[in-house]
């Protein structure tokens, strides 16, 4: 312990000053502008539990982004072997990862094989069978795909929330594909989720004009037709009335990879909104070549799987616009623009858990954890007092300082204050005085030996400092194991814990002691009022 | 002042046979009622499902919910009156694991609000936990005690000696279970923050344990011609005046958060107050004897008298 008292009382003022400042800017939101520029600004952060707001865990279906990149991997072999004139009977997907191709007979395959191997380093070649190739993807690559898959849909749901307008979202890649998002101070949540947790992915494809409504009914289609259904609403209970089946034929003309833009505007003559969207140039000549191959043929407008409408092409459209009207209020048609602008999430996500608070019980957790926190703190404080009496009030002070450092604390490294972190507060008051007994027990055994009071000071704290220590180590350890292992609430508990632990340490022994110091230095303690 | 008379020498060590038998029952009747329910009574966060609390602008009664609620198959659903609140307040709990549970809230918000008419009814918390979700958080639970444990036993063999280590750890398995125990017989969900108060308590069991152990170390260095049993009696007896104070004054500041901390922390806070009690019974009667058990068995003696004697 350094031995200069008016070095020790320099240090405990300094700190105090420090915690003070570091303070202010959560009790008081109307800083005068010069504090910003030399001093502290951070606040306490509420945690979800205390201010309202949205907890959502979601899995994305990694398996649903593997299938589709397989499919564009399908593609790409096609392509490559057009371009190479190997004829091939068909190239499928035999489940995500894996691709069977069958070449045409005649065709050497060990050409092809080379050929694929050079092109496609991550397929690995699994069987060949005559004429017929299978390939997977290496588990490296699959690994990164879903990395990839779960790293493009945060980025995604980041754009669709900054553009929705929330104030300090969370969101965060978590194990296992998982994705947390945290949402302060929503009121709407259904619409919040839907927004996030759209898939949003945009087709158009061409409606067939070679089936007749007979087998259209019946289901028995050729393979490269497939039927998707059109929602029909009820303006007012949002209900379906109706699903109106369309045949289309399978292959993707273009996505909504190539939009630029996307406002909500409304129909001039009944008012009712659409989204319309500009695409870039890659997108408008993409779809200046669809509408001219097509001319008089129906396009369909597909956003997940459902078909929102299907217009004639009366002829080449090449300004790169187009638009999507359906039975949408004007909410629902700004969020759609929304997400047509953020992109399309690469696999649909699943939502695990999902946990709302209103802002009203937010306010209530608030006003009734600080007054039990305030009650508490009172109750230890008088019986402080009355059992320990002048000594008491050291202990006392110590425990005002605990409780201005450890706010002071959670505003300096910006920590979210939550319910289950108030309670962790509540319970390091009650704990924190667990030094001071300590000490002064051993100061009143000391006493009883009949020391003097300056003696009976020294020994009582040094041999209650270590075990001061191993108790207060021990408890550490357990807070720490509980912040690495709780989520959510329970790390918010474990994090005041452990900084009211610590800072306990600092005011029961370091302050208490000094305060002693001073009045020793004033007069000669004839009697200690322990 | 002072609650325990200095000098005052209760005799714990030599009724350690009966404090064991006492806390063997408890424990076994713990865990009887543990078969007998089935395992515990896991809230959402380990049994999936979904809550909703509501408050209604009027008074109403779970029964009238229920009848409106009728219309949506609920499946295995509970209302209850949320603590503290005058009639106003419900929880609702759905445990159904159906794949459509993230809706569900919202069908429930529009079902009562046809019932009750518009702007009657507050959806103040919706808390929704997929299966998959639960069964981790079970998980991970269990690995948190486990690795706080084994955190404590390095610690404390480190410091001490490892049949301390271990008399701390079987002292703390001894709280937890005791309090699980409860839980169970009194029928109170089991939730991630109940979680939470338990490894609350293993830390402020240990820290009670030590300090008496610490004591111990102590008055083991001093010469004199005690046994190691009255040693020991010494040790609780000298640290009981603390042990008493330092529970008395977290038990105020539990019992302000029980009382008043609200609904939300209300069950948090009574698992706390009855982990510090089991904790600082504990640490009196169950830490200490089983490190004089210990020192019964041939594998802790070799090593004791090198180490202690340094």
């Amino acid at each position: 312990m350094i031995k200069s008292i008016k070095l020790r009382l320099l240090i405990v003022l300094i700190t105090v000053v420090l915690a003070v400042l570091y303070l202010v800017p959560t009790l008081t939101s109307n800083l005068p502008s010069w504090w910003g520029k030399i001093l502290p600004t951070d606040q306490i952060h509420l945690g979800l539990d205390l201010q309202g707001g949205i907890h959502l865990l979601m899995e994305v279906d990694v398996a649903k982004a593997m299938e589709a990149t397989t499919d564009r991997i399908g593609g790409e072999i096609q392509s490559l072997l057009h371009e190479k004139k190997m004829d091939f009977v068909a190239v499928k997907q035999v489940e995500a990862g894996e691709l069977s191709i069958k070449m045409a007979d005649g065709v050497d395959v060990t050409e092809v094989q080379s050929m694929l191997d050079k092109e496609l380093p991550q397929w690995k070649l699994m069987l060949v069978q005559g004429q017929a190739l299978d390939y997977k993807v290496e588990n490296a690559e699959r690994r990164r795909i879903e990395k990839m898959a779960v790293e493009q849909a945060v980025e995604t749901m980041r754009n669709r929330i900054d553009q929705f307008g929330v104030s300090e979202p969370e969101i965060r890649p978590q194990a296992n594909n998982r994705i947390l998002v945290q949402l302060p101070g929503i009121k709407d949540t259904k619409r919040a989720i839907e927004l996030i947790g759209k898939t949003a992915l945009l087709e158009f494809k061409l409606v067939s004009d070679k089936i007749n409504p007979r087998d259209l009914e019946s289901g028995n289609l050729p393979d490269d037709i497939e039927i998707l259904y059109q929602q029909e609403y009820d303006p007012v209970t949002k209900k379906t009335i109706r699903q109106v089946p369309y045949a289309l034929e399978k292959k993707t003309l273009m996505t909504g990879e190539y939009i630029s833009d996307a406002k909500v505007r409304f129909n001039s003559r009944y008012g009712e909104p659409y989204v319309a969207m500009d695409f870039n140039s890659r997108g408008g000549k993409l779809f200046d070549r669809i509408t001219a191959e097509n001319v008089k043929r129906r396009l369909a407008i597909i956003l997940d799987n459902h078909v929102y409408s299907a217009p004639v092409i009366q002829e080449r459209i090449s300004g790169g616009k187009a638009q999507i009207s359906g039975r949408f209020d004007a909410k629902e048609a700004r969020d759609l623009a929304i997400v047509l602008r953020a992109g399309a999430l690469p696999a649909p996500i699943q939502i695990l858990e999902k946990r709302t608070v209103g802002p009203s019980l937010g306010h209530d957790s608030i006003r009734k954890g600080l007054f039990s926190m305030v009650i508490g703190f009172i109750l230890v404080v008088v019986f402080m007092v009355f059992y320990y009496h002048l000594s008491g009030l050291v202990a006392n002070l110590a425990l005002v300082l605990n409780l201005l450092f450890i706010v002071s604390i959670l505003a300096l490294v910006k920590a979210t204050l939550t319910l289950p972190g108030i309670a962790g507060i509540v319970l390091t008051i009650g704990m924190a005085v667990d030094a001071n007994v300590l000490i002064f027990e051993r100061i009143k055994e000391e006493l009883r030996l009949g020391k003097t009071t300056r003696a009976a000071l020294d020994s009582g704290y040094a041999k209650a400092f270590l075990t001061i220590m191993d108790a207060n180590i021990t408890t550490l350890i357990a807070a720490i194991v509980l912040y690495q292992y709780g989520t959510g609430p329970i790390k918010g508990f474990a994090v005041t814990l452990s900084i009211g632990i610590v800072c306990s340490l600092y005011t029961a022994i370091f302050v208490t002691r000094l305060v002693y110091d001073l009045i020793m230095e004033k007069k000669s303690l004839k009697q200690l009022s322990i | 002042m002072q609650f325990i008379k200095p000098g005052v020498n209760i005799e714990f060590v030599g009724r350690r046979f009966f404090f064991i038998i006492l806390s063997a029952v408890v424990i076994l009747i713990g865990i009887a009622s543990l078969l007998f329910h089935g395992g515990l009574n896991y809230g959402i966060d380990f049994a999936g499902g979904t809550l909703v609390q509501v408050k209604f602008s009027q008074p109403t009664t779970s029964d009238d919910i229920r009848n409106a609620l009728k219309g949506l198959d609920l499946g295995s659903s509970t209302i209850q009156q949320f603590e503290e609140a005058s009639g106003e307040e419900f929880l609702i709990r759905v445990e159904k694991s159906k794949s459509n549970l993230v809706g569900l809230s919202d069908e429930i918000k529009a079902t009562l609000d046809k019932a009750y008419g518009a702007n009657q009814v507050d959806i103040r918390r919706v808390e929704m936990v997929g299966p998959k979700v639960g069964k981790d958080l079970r998980r991970q639970g269990f690995l948190a005690i486990i690795y706080a444990m084994i955190g404590i036993l390095i610690y404390v063999t480190f410091r001490f000696e490892f049949k301390f280590a271990l008399g701390a750890v079987v002292a703390l398995f001894h709280d937890v279970i005791i309090t699980i125990g409860i839980f169970s017989l009194l029928d109170k969900e089991f939730s991630l923050s109940i979680l939470a108060a338990l490894l609350a308590i293993v830390g402020y069991s240990l820290n009670d344990t030590i300090v008496v152990y610490d004591r111990i170390r102590e008055n083991l260095k001093q010469p004199g011609k005690r046994s190691y049993e009255e040693l020991i009696n010494t040790s609780i007896n000298e640290t009981l005046n603390r042990t008493i104070l330092t529970s008395v004054t977290t038990i105020l500041v539990l019992s302000s958060l029980f009382f008043l901390g609200g609904g939300v922390i209300h069950a948090f806070a009574f698992a706390l107050i009855v982990g510090v009690v089991v904790g600082t019974y504990s640490s009196i009667f169950i830490a200490s004897p089983i490190v004089i058990a210990m020192k019964g068995m041939k594998i802790f003696q070799g090593k004791k008298r090198s180490r202690m004697s340094t």
